[in-house]
């Protein structure tokens, strides 16, 4: 490599790194505790206890679980239900004033889907886990906060592309893990950036990328009301607001009429942005382990329960569920999550050690430049 | 050319063997539980002991 081409990409990596570096520690330190958001919750008390009851103690059918949610916040109305994570006597609910509310003002908790019991969950509604996922996600800034979280995370995959075209020339004469530990904090510094910043790459690329692509959500989800929906929901354009929804009642049985072989994973009540004015739509997932992160909504007219449509599957969607499972790496066990801590960890670490590395520099650039203008004065 | 290029692989050899080991722990645990976790942890774990054994090798 030229030296020229050399300081070219040094730039490159300098800049794009200095630059999203502050925002990156952010995300780093933020996103550990949300590592093990689900362990912390039990330990703080926040996860609540659903009572012990028979195993064969029949369940609510939906419609009963949307009375006893109403029942539980007056004046509000239903925007989705789900699954409970390890909870199977559980679903989890969101109620906001309007179905169309915007997610942060939404209220989350569980109904017991045998007694109807309401079991408030505090840490999705409040609290310092509910505060570190909103600096995580957009720092409090919708999508303004989330679209610069995005072209941050484009800056990091810049850096991480341009250390690794970088990491040639400066280990030419080096073996791998080379740590020279007798000559320099700098140089022991260096090759520790060095060393950790390559090994951790891939992964560093992976939890980059699918960052990017989450914090695009917003778009992604606009993008596909109005392509896939749109078309689907064209007839209903025009039709009068609708003042009764038909029970749910069965809305899971039709779902899994219409779209075989695939488990229900959430539905959206009419009107907010996964459904339609008109329609619910409940959202089937694959049944292998692959195809359970990737959705599939099957959309129910609200006043006849007929399938108006099983909605395509963008691959930008598919994308997105995807995306998921490999940034939050929690989808192999306790082992897992401990890795992917370490490996947060030491991605602070080379971000840190990457200031130092330019601070230390800079301090000898100008150094040198002082003596020169000693000597020539 | 040529030394530039077996300069190359000896340089990167080992860091694409960390980077593939990775993927497929990356990978591994999404395709299935038990056997396939314990893969994804060993890919994911190596890179994570290199990085170790840097960091605490004695000054």
């Amino acid at each position: 490599m030229k030296s020229k081409t050399i300081r070219r990409w040094s730039f490159v990596h300098t800049w794009t790194s200095l630059i999203c570096t502050v925002f990156l520690l952010m995300l780093a330190l933020t996103g550990l505790p949300l590592i093990f958001h689900h362990e912390i919750d039990h330990l703080l008390g926040d996860a609540p206890e659903v009572r012990e009851m028979p195993a064969d103690t029949p369940r609510l059918n939906l419609q009963q679980l949307v009375q006893a949610a109403e029942k539980h916040r007056p004046g509000e109305v239903m925007q989705y239900f789900g699954e409970a994570e390890d909870e199977p006597n559980a679903v989890m609910a969101i109620m906001a004033k309007t179905a169309g509310t915007e997610p942060n003002s939404s209220h989350t908790f569980m109904l017991d889907a045998r007694t109807g019991e309401a079991l408030e969950t505090p840490s999705a509604n409040g609290g310092f886990m509910l505060f570190m996922l909103r600096l995580h996600v957009d720092m409090f800034a919708g999508l303004p906060g989330k679209l610069l979280l995005a072209f941050m995370g484009i800056l990091f995959v810049a850096a991480i592309v341009s250390g690794t075209v970088l990491y040639l020339p400066f280990m030419r004469r080096l073996k791998f893990a080379t740590v020279r530990n007798d000559k320099s904090t700098r140089l022991r510094w260096l090759d520790l950036h060095n060393l950790i910043g390559v090994v951790t790459l891939t992964w560093a690329l992976v939890v980059g990328v699918t960052g990017v692509i989450s914090a695009c959500a917003d778009l992604l989800i606009a993008a596909w009301r109005n392509e896939a929906l749109g078309a689907m929901i064209e007839p209903y354009r025009g039709a009068p607001p609708l003042t009764q929804l038909a029970p749910a009642t069965r809305l899971l049985d039709i779902a899994k009429e219409a779209a075989p072989g695939m488990t229900p994973d959430f539905i959206a009540f009419p009107g907010t942005r996964f459904s339609s004015e008109h329609h619910y739509a409940v959202f089937m997932k694959g049944s292998t382990h692959l195809t359970s992160h990737l959705l599939t909504p099957v959309l129910i007219d609200a006043s006849t329960l007929n399938v108006t449509a099983v909605a395509e599957r963008p691959w930008y969607m598919d994308a997105m569920g995807m995306s998921q499972p490999l940034h939050f790496g929690d989808y192999g066990g306790m082992p897992m999550k401990i890795l992917w801590a370490a490996l947060d960890v030491l991605t602070i670490i080379v971000l840190g050690s990457g200031v130092y590395l330019w601070v230390v520099r800079r301090k000898a650039a100008k150094k040198t430049l002082d003596v020169e203008a000693q000597a020539t004065a | 050319m040529k030394p530039r290029q077996s300069n190359f692989w000896k340089v990167f050899a080992v860091p694409l063997v960390m980077g593939l080991l990775s993927a497929a722990g990356l990978f591994a645990a999404l395709l299935g539980d038990g056997v396939w976790d314990s893969l994804s942890w060993i890919g994911l774990g190596i890179p994570a002991l290199f990085s170790l054994r840097g960091l605490l090798k004695k000054t």
